[in-house]
């Protein structure tokens, strides 16, 4: 196991400078994640533009280095997407943080492959998926609310 | 003085490499220890040579096997000093034995506007059940707080404790703390206000001499997998008059006396509350992880343990990021630490890379982790196989954590 590739600098510039971190007034989406088998807690505020444009995410909570790094990449990357485009994205980063896809690394994805470092350490795979699990719960219920 | 290359030696475990070729540094003995090859061997020989249900058979191995899970009661009690080995109750761990307890004195004595006393820092395993059977009772649960570094406020608990306290369900030695309550105190207080006292030994049984007369404890809790023996198998003390005065846990075979299709008897305590058939060879394993403990003599063991706490606690203090949680004095054998801006699964993660073991997390202890503030700590903690140089070894990959978290 390499603990260079899961440290990348990338990753420990996010934790320790998280992008997009704080609360934001009135968010259109709100949700909560936990990992109650290790007290990671995370909450996601979303702004929308027109019901279904995302304006943008935030985030608040407490975590560990990748969970931290992981959903300060996911508030950059998903801005600007519909509501269904970041769904098939957190489902697509999902599969890769699984194995079942192969990481890519261009375009949208090019600071995520730094993620492909915690496949090599199983136990820590949820960290990294947290925030996206989560903020997928908060844009399913925001459509079918609509 | 323990022998401790003559105890590794018996720990099989301990033999194993990890991640490339690194030892094995196991510092979680809080969570379980590991298990040396005589209980191994215990397991094994039963099964190849006594294996027979137990209170059944009239056959030979199937009175061998009954003696072996009946003489492993009389080694447990004669090991916390029960003056009855019928005071002693086999369950599946601690958690169930705490539930027998609150399940079964709530339905027969509890009632609404009565009090339940724990502390504020239990496992969950000591605080679910008593809040279930609160709301099922009409009982109130009431907390001891935390003072100081994480130790329990007397004078508040003399406010809190009245005659409306029906019982007190209080852990001996915190898993997360570390802390050592002053549990003489706390029971004899409790007596004077009639209720009775749970003792969550869970972290103390495995590392220290336990007298349960001397304590005059009614009840008292402690799981095998944390002192040598198997996962699956736990025990329950309870002054014998109590434990008959309460209905059964769980009901079925083996509990019962004479059988009706509308009613039934019971058998006495203990065999009333061990429904179905038991862990009969998790019992027997206990039995000689017991006896392994006494060939070392737990005074030496618990010696042993505290020089390995203090040392891992000076050498820790050196490091000036990190912050030790607990008392300073008075403590067992676990120390939880924060590392200042680094999240206790890095440092897991990276001290895993080198071989070490150690706990992450909220410890089962959420409501301790929220009054220190902290969304979780990290935990090292000791038993009779670990070594100063087990201790070193964990140091300098600490310092690799900051190398690899400060560098940057
Ligand atoms: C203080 C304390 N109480 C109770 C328990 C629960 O033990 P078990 O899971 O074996 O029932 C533990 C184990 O972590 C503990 O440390």
């Amino acid at each position: 196991m390499q603990l260079e590739e899961l440290y990348q600098t990338i990753i420990l510039e996010h934790y320790k400078e998280p992008h997009n971190f704080g609360e934001i007034k009135n968010p259109d989406i709100e949700e909560r994640g936990y990992n109650e088998s290790c007290g990671d807690d995370v909450k996601v505020f979303v702004k929308l533009i027109n019901e279904n444009k995302i304006d943008s995410i935030n985030f608040i909570g407490k975590g560990c280095a990748i969970s931290q790094a992981s959903t300060s990449m996911l508030t950059d990357v998903l801005k600007g997407k519909s509501i269904e485009e970041a769904i098939d994205f957190i489902e697509n980063f999902k599969s890769m943080m699984k194995g079942e896809k192969d990481f890519i690394s261009e375009n949208d994805f090019e600071e995520l492959s730094a993620m492909k470092g915690v496949l090599q350490f199983p136990v820590r795979v949820k960290c990294a998926t947290l925030a996206w699990n989560t903020l997928k719960n908060g844009l399913i219920k925001y459509q079918n609310k609509q | 003085m323990l022998n401790i290359e003559k105890i590794k030696s018996d720990f099989p475990i301990l033999k194993r490499k990890v991640n490339g070729e690194k030892p094995l540094i196991y510092l979680d003995s809080a969570a379980t220890t590991q298990k040396p090859l005589q209980v191994i061997d215990a397991i094994s020989n039963y099964y190849k040579n006594s294996n027979a249900n137990v209170h059944r058979g009239v056959y030979s191995i199937g009175h061998e096997s009954t003696e072996m899970y009946e003489n492993a009661r009389k080694k447990v009690a004669k090991f916390i000093n029960a003056k009855s080995e019928n005071s002693i109750v086999f369950t599946r761990n601690a958690t169930e034995s705490i539930n027998l307890i609150a399940k079964t004195y709530a339905k027969k004595f509890l009632k609404a506007n009565d009090e339940i006393l724990v502390s504020q820092m239990e496992h969950h395993s000591n605080l679910i059940p008593w809040q279930i059977i609160a709301e099922e009772s009409g009982a109130k649960l009431k907390f001891i707080p935390l003072i100081e570094n994480g130790i329990l406020d007397l004078t508040q608990l003399e406010k809190l404790i009245s005659q409306k306290t029906k019982i007190i369900s209080l852990v001996h030695v915190s898993n997360t703390l570390g802390t050592i309550n002053p549990i003489e105190k706390i029971i004899s207080l409790a007596h004077s206000f009639n209720a009775k006292i749970l003792i969550d030994a869970s972290q103390s049984v495995p590392h220290m001499e336990i007298d349960v007369e001397k304590l005059d404890c009614d009840f008292l809790v402690f799981s095998g997998h944390k002192m040598l023996a198997p996962t699956g198998i736990g025990v329950l003390y309870g002054k014998e008059n109590l434990l008959e005065e309460l209905p059964p846990f769980l009901s079925g075979g083996e509990m019962i006396s004479e059988v009706h299709l509308e009613t039934a008897n019971y058998r006495q305590t203990p065999w009333k509350f061990e429904a179905g058939t038991p862990n009969v060879s998790g019992t027997i394993a206990l039995s000689t992880a017991i006896d392994y403990l006494l060939s070392l003599g737990m005074g030496n063991i618990h010696k042993h343990e505290i020089e390995l706490t203090q040392y891992a606690i000076y050498e820790l203090n050196k490091i000036p990021e990190i912050k030790i949680f607990g008392p300073t004095e008075n403590r067992g054998n676990v120390v939880s630490f924060n590392f200042e801006n680094i999240h206790p699964h890095d440092i897991s993660t990276i001290l895993d890379n080198d071989g070490i073991c150690i706990r992450a997390g909220h410890n089962c202890t959420q409501p301790i982790i929220r009054w220190l503030n902290v969304s979780a700590v990290a935990r090292v903690s000791f038993y009779i196989y670990n070594t100063k140089e087990d201790i070193d070894i964990f140091i300098s990959s600490l310092k690799k954590v900051k190398k690899i978290f400060y560098a940057t």
